[in-house]
């Protein structure tokens, strides 16, 4: 990671270790929640605001030159339209295969598991795309109020 | 009555004398930073001490679910050990780069002592 500039609030040794520390277990435990969202409480929206805020909490302690290292502002509007697009692709691709809007069981024509399992992995695939888009909008939030719509200088 | 149970009971009442005494230092101390150290201090620990009597209360019916929930909640503890002192340690210095005073022991009937 970057050393820093000048000493201002937020930005010193302990803040910095801890976040160090603390982000890649943040970002595990978003994957775990969208992953088990439909065992346990939790799902897209939960862990891509998890996930999200990994990456504000990475902007908050070492500046937003660093954030948009790990995630650069190509990648993020990348993400931004990959999210919905897996969400509409998904629920399209049903009704292509003889299925309503979302009816996951229609994709059992597109690869043989059972109607049964295809709802279960639907709703997946579907979490999946939430996931993302929520996930690459928080950061593109914070980045656009935190500096005024320049997304360059951050608090 | 099993010892995991006693200990789960010492545990958690230590928690909450600890988060008893953190929230008196909160009402009666003077200035923002004492608030805090007494705040900050007081529920980090007290919180790691409830989480571990939850822990052990959680393993008294011993089997590998209640061994995986017990994990998890030393995790939990793991974490608030890490993060509540350098919550406590941003709040603090963002208000010292602000310039909040320290509080100073004030003679006579000025504003802002309590006594004395």
């Amino acid at each position: 990671m970057r050393d820093i500039h000048e000493h201002t609030a937020g930005e010193d040794l302990i803040i910095k270790t801890s976040v160090r520390l603390m982000v890649p277990f943040i970002q595990v435990f978003g994957l775990y929640v969208i992953v088990h969202g439909h065992y346990s409480p939790g799902g897209g929206f939960q862990g891509g605001v998890i996930l999200g805020a990994s990456f504000i909490l990475l902007a908050l302690a070492f500046g937003m030159k660093t954030s948009q290292e790990y995630m650069t502002v190509s990648a993020n509007a990348v993400l931004n339209n990959l999210g919905p697009a897996i969400f509409i692709g998904v629920g399209v691709l049903c009704t292509l295969f003889g299925g309503l809007f979302l009816d996951y069981s229609a994709l059992d024509k597109l690869i043989p598991l059972g109607p049964v399992e295809w709802r279960s992995f639907g709703i997946f695939l579907i979490e999946v795309g939430v996931g993302v888009a929520v996930m690459s909008i928080m950061v593109l939030l914070y980045w656009n109020l935190s500096s005024g719509g320049a997304m360059d200088e951050g608090l | 009555m099993t010892i995991l149970s006693v200990l789960a009971i010492i545990l958690i009442l230590s928690g909450l004398f600890f988060f008893l005494a953190g929230t008196i230092g909160l009402l009666r101390l003077p200035d923002f930073y004492s608030r805090l150290h007494a705040a900050g201090k007081c529920d980090s620990l007290a919180a790691v001490l409830m989480i571990a009597g939850m822990a052990a209360y959680n393993l008294e019916s011993f089997s590998v679910g209640a061994l995986l929930v017990s994990a998890k909640l030393f995790l939990i503890a793991a974490f608030v050990f890490v993060t509540s002192p350098t919550a406590t340690h941003a709040i603090t210095e963002a208000a010292l780069v602000l310039g909040v005073k320290p509080w100073k022991r004030t003679r006579g009937r000025q504003a802002g002592g309590k006594r004395s």
